[in-house]
């Protein structure tokens, strides 16, 4: 199957009624990254239209172009028909357009009616816009049952009322178009259900509903059309009732070129790495990793595929030592760890594991500092590099030099700003130092993100090496086919479960309805 | 000892106003998250350039006026650099109390010769206490004549601006649209740029504020307490000014209450100088001058009570990636 933009839909749409927006080669470039690339969107008055992709797809990016947050490098806004300018939220409320964002943009210590008025005051005094807030609110939340206290004071509230907080903003407002950034990400199954209730009677009552999300249950539960994005590029757009979530989550997914890798069979040893139980709760109390235990043998990659935000990102948290687990247990290479317990990532390391973190940006590097400063983050204590109580500075250098060399790292220069390198000789760069030490399990996140094809390449082969030379790697990936060509045995991950378990040569389809949390059974 | 009493309240008055001018100009700044360490410097600009308007003048509205502007042009200053640039706020404060200090001495030198001071005003071009009605005729009443005779009347017009400008200040802040976007930037200024306000100019109009009321402060300063500008007179009421707006926890009513106290305190430490306290000796007059950070900092630790500042008080405003 290939992949392209489907016009044909788009059509449809457009015919078969009035688009209450519709977006024309929309482009958004933040620096060197091209969020949004030439887009187009239509969507259909009085419809509920997902939009799904993985995180970092550009979803959101897009919504705040359309919210106004953002302006667009470049491409038309057409809104009921009309070309509109949105500089500012101020133009997109007055456009009829309101926006539900993921993190709320609510004022904690103000009462709901605080927070409902606030922009929307009717007058240089409160107390007439009081009374006015207070009964319209009380007419909206009998027509659309969204009851909530309206003296309460909002931080007080659960993030399900903290939520129909935001959307009764957005209709006092009078908007006529409501986007929602991934609401349910916060909410108990519950609590989603009855926002799906909230959101079809909004669409019967004539409203447009933009549903951005990367959970393809609720985009197969309560959306009419479905646009799937993908690095950038709205990739295509279906009638939800037409297509599956196999497709969506091949869409999402993508298929890039199968990139060859030579490798020989794995011969697996004893496990070097064993996790039991594990449940990590995120910053917001989420369960984000349920009941997880694998082992990673010596001598073997295991993969763990999902598509992203699937409790991946906090299972390597937690394993490497950065957030603390709620429950669950670690036998590393025949240390016992008690993961429910405080632990810093250096604690492990002395243990023998390396940790190739998913964000290079944020965990991996310091972006400002030189690369021969970033070449030793972590292990800067190591006696090796210390003369006295200061840095060796000279020292530091020379071996930086020396591996910007075995590894190819250009420009070969350890004064530059980690920042001046690419992306794929930034990889490199964490890749060189983790790999470097000569650790027994190698933890390593999406390794290739945001690499070109040459770095991924060595990359690829740098990891088949470790496993060689019988290592236990861990490899977290979204990127599908790097998953099958690196890994010997899968692991997938969706809802923060383990789903399922295959071997390399799986169909990506079975993969992708594994990822898509349909259940073991019915995937084979 | 009634007297007394009434001599060490009256005094009180006297000196909380300027901490309160200064107190609910930080206030403004701070609600809507401008952290303000340049009370000191603003009000000192302001002392002298009332000091030197009032001089040439020979009014001390003039006075008053140009140490509104003063103040205002180096609250922009602040705003410019960390509502615009995104700077540092306390770099940026730190360096208008410098700037203030070293400029007044410098052009105070320079334009008069005095070393630094303003020359020394003529009553007519200071406010002078005023005296309000019945205060001689009822001084005689028992109890409540000598309250109202000597501790209510008698003081300068600005005295009583600084107690009338609390009511106001409560009203604005939360009976006024302009008031609760102020309340909502300096806690969210997401939640205000997504309900289309400008958080730029609602922090700009909110440290303008600041800037009118620390001239006020600066004038009072220079041309009703004392009779002209002199070298460093702000002597850390700024500090003290915002010690006492935490200890308010941002509000202005607690915000006069800590005012005072801290005035009182100030009073207390001027009545006690060179006294013997019976039993323990002399204290020392740096004992009751410490006495305001030694509460702030009781405060601070929790003992007194939490002080929960605006949440993105000192945060530039920056529409992030997500």
């Amino acid at each position: 199957m290939t992949i392209s933009l489907d016009k044909q839909s788009v059509a449809d749409v457009t015919t078969q009624g009035v688009a209450a927006i519709e977006l024309r080669g929309i482009n958004k470039s933040f620096g060197p990254v091209h969020a949004n690339k030439d887009i187009d969107l239509v969507v259909g008055k009085g419809s509920i239209h997902g939009i799904v992709g993985e995180n970092g797809a550009g979803k959101s990016t897009l919504m705040s172009i359309l919210y106004g947050f953002y302006s667009a490098d470049t491409g038309d806004i057409i809104v009921d028909g009309k070309k509109t300018e949105i500089p500012d939220s101020k133009a997109a409320i007055e456009s009829g357009i309101g926006m539900v964002h993921q993190h709320f943009m609510l004022v904690d210590p103000f009462t709901v009616v605080e927070n409902v008025m606030l922009g929307a005051e009717g007058g240089a005094m409160l107390s007439e816009g009081i009374a006015r807030v207070r009964k319209e609110l009380g007419r909206l939340a009998n027509e659309y049952d969204m009851k909530v206290d309206l003296d309460a004071v909002v931080g007080d509230l659960p993030v399900g009322l903290q939520q129909r907080v935001e959307i009764l903003k957005a209709l006092y407002r009078g908007a006529d178009i409501l986007i929602l950034d991934e609401p349910t990400g916060v909410l108990t199954p519950a609590e989603a259900d009855h926002l799906f209730r909230i959101l079809r009677v909004l669409r019967d009552e004539g409203k447009t509903i933009l549903l951005i999300t990367h959970k393809l249950r609720e985009i197969m539960d309560v959306t009419d059309m479905v646009s799937v994005m993908r690095r950038g590029e709205m990739v295509a757009s279906r009638k939800t009732a037409e297509t599956s979530m196999a497709e969506l989550a091949e869409l999402m997914v993508g298929r890039s070129v199968l990139l060859e890798v030579n490798k020989q069979p794995a011969a697996p040893k004893a496990p070097l790495l064993s996790v039991r139980d594990l449940n990590v709760k995120d910053e917001r109390g989420v369960m984000r990793v349920k009941n997880v235990s694998l082992d990673v043998k010596a001598g073997e990659i295991l993969g763990i595929a999902g598509v992203s935000g699937n409790g991946q990102s906090e299972l390597l948290k937690a394993l490497s030592g950065i957030m603390q687990a709620e429950t669950g247990t670690m036998d590393l290479v025949g240390h016992t760890i008690d993961l429910s317990k405080k632990h810093t990532a250096a604690d492990f390391r002395e243990y023998g594991m390396s940790h190739v973190p998913e964000d290079r940006h944020r965990m991996g590097l310091v972006n400002s500092f030189a690369e021969y400063e970033n070449s030793i983050l972590g292990y800067h204590r190591d006696e090796a590099y210390s003369k006295g109580m200061l840095l060796d500075v000279a020292k530091v250098r020379a071996e930086a030099l020396e591996r910007m060399d075995k590894y190819d790292i250009r420009p070969n220069n350890p004064d530059l700003q980690v920042a001046k390198f690419s992306g794929g000789n930034q990889q490199k760069i964490v890749l060189a130092r983790e790999i470097e030490r000569d650790p027994d399990v190698l933890l390593i996140g999406q390794p290739t993100r945001g690499v070109d094809i040459g770095a991924i390449e060595y990359i690829h082969k740098r990891i088949i090496e470790m496993r060689d030379a019988g290592k236990a790697v861990l490899l977290v990936s979204v990127e599908l086919d790097e998953i099958r060509s690196l890994a010997d045995r899968i692991l997938v991950m969706f809802d923060g479960n383990i789903v399922g378990e295959r071997t390399p040569d799986a169909s990506e389809q079975e993969l992708g309805l594994l990822m898509a949390g349909v259940t073991d059974e019915a995937a084979q | 000892m009634f007297d007394v009493i009434i001599l060490v309240l009256d005094s009180t008055l006297r000196l909380s106003t300027p901490l309160l001018f200064a107190c609910l100009a930080g206030l403004f700044s701070e609600r809507s998250g401008v952290v303000d360490i340049g009370l000191e410097g603003k009000m000192l600009g302001g002392a002298f350039a009332a000091g030197t308007v009032a001089y040439l003048t020979g009014n001390p509205w003039a006075g008053l006026l140009a140490a509104i502007c003063i103040s205002i042009v180096l609250s922009l200053i602040h705003g410019f650099a960390s509502i615009t640039n995104r700077g540092n706020q306390i770099v940026s404060g730190v360096a208008i109390n410098f700037l203030a200090a070293g400029l007044s001495v410098l052009l105070g030198q320079a334009w008069f010769g005095q070393g630094g001071r303003t020359p020394q005003l003529e009553i007519e071009a200071r406010f002078a206490p005023i005296t309000l009605p019945f205060a001689d005729s009822v001084r005689d009443v028992p109890f409540l004549g000598p309250i109202y005779a000597d501790l209510i009347s008698g003081h300068n017009i600005l005295v009583y601006a600084a107690f009338l400008t609390v009511p106001l200040t409560w009203w604005i802040v939360f009976r006024t649209r302009f008031g609760l976007r102020l309340r909502a930037v300096g806690e969210s200024p997401h939640a205000v740029d997504t309900a289309g306000i400008s958080v730029v100019w609602l922090r700009y109009r909110a440290v303008i504020i600041c800037g009118a009321l620390c001239g006020f402060a600066g004038a009072y300063l220079a041309i009703a307490q004392s009779a002209g500008f002199i070298k460093d007179m702000s002597a850390g009421k700024g500090f003290i000014a915002l010690a006492a707006l935490i200890f308010a926890k941002w509000r202005p009513v607690s915000a006069m209450f800590a005012c005072l106290l801290f005035g009182f305190l100030d009073a207390i430490a001027n009545l006690m100088q060179g006294q013997e306290v019976p039993g323990i000796g002399e204290v020392p007059v740096q004992f009751f001058q410490a006495l305001p950070y030694i509460l702030t900092v009781v405060l601070l630790a929790g003992f007194i009570g939490r002080a929960i500042p605006p949440k993105n008080v000192g945060v530039p405003y920056v529409k992030e990636r997500t």
